[in-house]
This record gives structure tokens, sequence and C-alpha cells, in this order.
């Protein structure tokens, strides 16, 4: 129990440290392989928290299709030259530069907070339907059926929104 | 939840926690439009691990992992549309600056 614990400890520590790399790094491609990375040990941490169906989930999308995504966006836009680069590093430095110590305060802020231990009875309503259902595809298709139709409509949304952004952007350049 | 679980869950809080500064402090900072959904992204990636360490210490990982799935559903939606926007906003601007989306107000 205690090793376990101190893996997943690790895999948190190692999830801290690509996020900040992402968020402080100079260019957005890195930025995106740190996101990817994050998103990896996410996976792994999903892994071993007994979340198999989750992990393969965010595996595929989050860290193949939305680093894809990204990488696409960042690539038909102007990447920045070495000069422009080199003269906005300064500038970027100012202002992500505070970004440790921002962490290490909110660190030692919630070290010292006290967060009450009484969230004990919130979960006993669920604990019914996780008996009802103890597979996640059970839970899915008897318990969350809404989520589905509302999961459909959202990517039917994002779907269509994409393509109107798309569609108008072509008939402005035939005017 | 008996004290060892609940040690463990405030644990993962503490990271999760992290995460979101790092995620509140790129949206706040930055001023390009890809970092900005960057910082998003790391919001969501906070809000996932936080459901997912409370399903195993609760011991109800089918509810969560259902709603997990959900969530990366909505990630996945919100990354394509806003990288969309970006790309027009590109066009439109040549730059990905925030400051300069005020061109475009109605």
């Amino acid at each position: 129990m205690i090793n376990d614990m101190n893996i997943n400890l690790l895999l948190l520590v190692l999830m801290t440290i690509a996020t900040m790399w992402t968020v402080m790094g100079r260019s957005l491609l890195k930025a995106t392989i740190g996101l990817a990375v994050t998103s990896a040990v996410l996976t792994i941490l999903m892994f071993r928290l007994n979340s198999p169906l989750a992990a393969v989930f965010e595996l595929s999308v989050c860290t193949g299709l939305i680093t894809v995504v990204f990488v696409s966006t960042i690539s038909l836009t102007k990447p920045l030259t070495h000069k422009e680069i080199i003269e906005r590093s300064k500038a970027r430095h100012k202002r992500f530069g505070y970004l440790p110590f921002v962490m290490i305060l909110a660190g030692v802020a919630l070290y010292f907070l006290k967060i009450p231990n009484d969230f004990a009875g919130m979960a006993d309503k669920y604990i019914a339907a996780q008996a009802a259902a103890p597979d996640p595809r059970r839970v899915i298709w008897d318990v969350r059926q809404l989520d589905l139709f509302g999961q459909i409509i959202l990517m039917i949304a994002g779907a269509l929104g994409v393509v109107i952004l798309f569609v108008e952007g072509k008939d402005k350049d035939e005017r | 939840m008996n004290v060892e679980a609940w040690q463990g869950f405030l644990t993962f809080g503490f990271f999760v926690a992290l995460l979101s500064v790092a995620g509140f402090y790129c949206l706040l900072v930055t001023r390009s439009l890809i970092r900005a959904i960057i910082g998003l992204e790391l919001l969501i990636k906070a809000a996932t691990l936080l459901v997912i360490a409370a399903g195993y210490f609760t011991g109800m990982t089918a509810l969560t992992q259902s709603l997990v799935v959900t969530i990366i559903v909505i990630e996945v939606v919100i990354v394509v549309v806003a990288g969309g926007i970006a790309l027009r906003v590109f066009r439109h601007n040549d730059d990905l600056d925030i400051r300069r989306l005020n061109n475009l107000k109605g």
C-alpha cells in the first residue's frame, strides 16, 4: 500500500513538472508536447486508480487527438521568427517567472489549511447507484442515459461550430 | 471513507490544486490565444484527476469513469471549436494576441 502511494506520489510530482514546463515553455509546440506528457502521466495514474476505461479514453483522445488538433492549429498560424522569439522571451520571463513562487505559495497555504472531513455522508446516495451497476459500461447505458444524449448533441454542435467557422472564412475569401 | 483513504485523497487533492493554480495562472498571464486554451486544458485535467481520485477512494470507480468519459467528450469539443476560433482570429488580425480581440467587438 505504501509503495503504491509512493509511485502515485512520484507520478503526481512528474505531472506537476510537466505542467510547469507546459506553462513556462517558450515555444507553443513544446507547450503542446508538455500537455501531451501531462496527459500521458494522468493516463498512468488513471490505470493505477482502477479506472482503465477512462484511461483508454484519456490516452487516445487527450494525448493523441487533442495534441494533433493543437499541432495543426499552430502549424496553420504563422510561427514567430527567431528574432521575435528572443524579443518576446524577456517579457515572457517577467510574466511567467512568478509561477513557481505562486505554486509554492499555494502548496504551503494548502498544507496549513485544515480541510474538514465531513464529506462521508454526501456519497451515501451514490452508493446505491454504484451497487446497482458496478460496471462503467452499465452505468453509462443504464444510469446516465441523459449524458449520452448530451454528448451526442455536444459532438454535433462542435462539428457544426467548426464547419460554420470555416464556411464563413471561405465566403469572405471569395468576396 | 476511513482516515487512510481520506489522507490519500487529500494528497491527490493537493496536486490537483497545484495543477489548477498553474492552469489559472496560464489563463491570467498569457497573451496568446492558443496558450489560453492550453491553460483551460490544464484546468480540465485537474478536474478529471479529482473525479478519478474521488472514485478510487470511495470505491465507486464505475460511476466516476462514466463521468470522466463525459468530461473528455466535452473537452475535445471545446478544444476543437476554440482551435477553429483561434484560426479565424489569426486570419482576421494576423496575430493571436488576445489584447487585439477588442477589434472584434460589435
